[in-house]
């Protein structure tokens, strides 16, 4: 690294990028506001399967019989218990949101219970769905 | 663009572990990033410690004492010490803020200390704001009219006077602005939470007849909306404004016009 005191580039090319999300720290509301994102991505591949579901469901048979099979094997309910958080959890994200764009809920102790309050609601609907569908 | 990874002259490491001043009962240990134009070195974290029954309460006080007693090549803005210049922002314990008001006993220790996030580093704390000032008069921060100037002053309501506090106190020390995500990656085009936070004081001016011109010029996919609610600017805010909230005022604005 010694050449760079003869480097050709400007000063303005050779000045380094502050350190940034290696070094901040996180909150609620950002760690939310990732989720949230990481979440809607996740609702993709989560709705493809669930189009499998119901076009095998439609066309009946031995596919039907086979993708059911898989989503009643352990993998399978790990993926649809995850699919469902990340479901309930986009809910609750778009809810905040819908708040927060009515320019209210913005102070400190409001936007730290709105970030926390959706992730519990979706753990809550989460659990609630699971029981209903064990229960029904 | 989302660059999570430093680029390859901007990882730092390791650096000199300064001797502990003799004597002193009371040790505060610094880590402090520091950067040289001159030597061609990547950056690097050096260590200082602080006698704290020799050195004020503040952050501020213990870089001064390090300058002063240790190491005088320690390169930092500073002025007013007081939190209304917003000189000496950067980044302590994770958070940005003021070194000036941010008591050393309030923060984590080894107190950790670096520039401003995600901005081109002059030397050492030393930020490169150009760009951030450039974005703030882009939004032509001053009063426009187009009525003729009345015989003294132009007049306002106390209570339209009051609609501008949370607002007129922005000092421009960038905490909020460099704090945010949104900004790290799309700096470039997006405004960031201190010129909208300054953009929303002119628009609900009462004395001011831009708005229209005001807003066509924030009607854009980057300059306004790439907040997305993080928050980090309202919890920067040395002053404790909230431009998250501003933000969400001018996007209501947005709607309101077209309505």
């Amino acid at each position: 690294m010694a050449e760079a005191k003869t480097s050709p580039l400007p000063i303005e090319q050779r000045r380094p990028l502050s350190p940034h999300v290696q070094i901040y720290r996180w909150s609620a509301t950002m760690a939310m506001s990732i989720l949230h994102r990481v979440t809607g991505v996740a609702l993709y591949a989560g709705t493809l399967l669930l189009t499998v579901y119901l076009f095998t469901a439609a066309s009946g048979g031995v596919a039907f019989a086979q993708v059911s099979s898989f989503f009643g094997s352990p993998l399978g309910l790990a993926i649809l218990f995850g699919y469902t958080f990340a479901l309930m959890l986009h809910v609750c994200g778009g809810l905040r949101h819908a708040v927060w764009e009515a320019a209210r809920g913005f102070d400190p102790v409001s936007r730290n219970l709105l970030a926390w309050g959706s992730l519990i609601g979706a753990v809550v609907l989460t659990a609630l769905a699971w029981a209903g569908a064990y229960l029904l | 663009m989302v660059e999570l990874a430093l680029p390859k002259n901007s990882v730092y490491g390791p650096g000199k572990v300064w001797p502990a001043p003799a004597d002193a009962k009371f040790l505060t240990e610094f880590r402090i990033y520091r950067w040289n134009p001159d030597d061609g070195l990547n950056p690097q974290i050096d260590t200082y410690f602080v006698d704290r029954d020799d050195c004020g309460p503040m952050v501020l006080d213990a870089l001064l004492y390090i300058k002063n007693k240790i190491d005088p090549t320690l390169t930092l803005r500073r002025s007013c010490r007081e939190g209304i210049c917003g000189s000496c922002a950067m980044n302590i314990d994770g958070q940005n803020t003021l070194a000036c008001t941010k008591a050393i006993d309030d923060v984590k220790w080894p107190v950790k200390i670096f520039p401003l996030p995600h901005m081109p580093v002059v030397k050492d704390l030393v930020p490169d704001l150009t760009h951030f000032y450039a974005q703030h008069a882009s939004i032509e921060p001053w009063l426009k009219t187009e009525t003729p100037a009345p015989e003294k002053e132009w007049l306002q309501s106390p209570e339209d006077r009051a609609k501008l506090d949370g607002l007129y106190e922005c000092i421009l020390c960038a905490c909020c602005s460099t704090s945010c995500p949104s900004y790290w990656w799309n700096g470039d085009r997006y405004l960031g939470p201190s010129a909208l936070l300054q953009a929303y004081r002119w628009l609900i001016d009462s004395r001011d007849e831009g708005t229209g011109e005001r807003l066509d010029d924030l009607e854009d996919p980057f300059r306004l909306y790439r907040c997305h609610t993080i928050m980090n600017c309202a919890r920067a805010c040395p002053k404790a404004l909230n431009p998250a909230k501003a933000i969400a005022q001018i996007k209501n604005l947005m709607i309101a016009r077209q309505a």
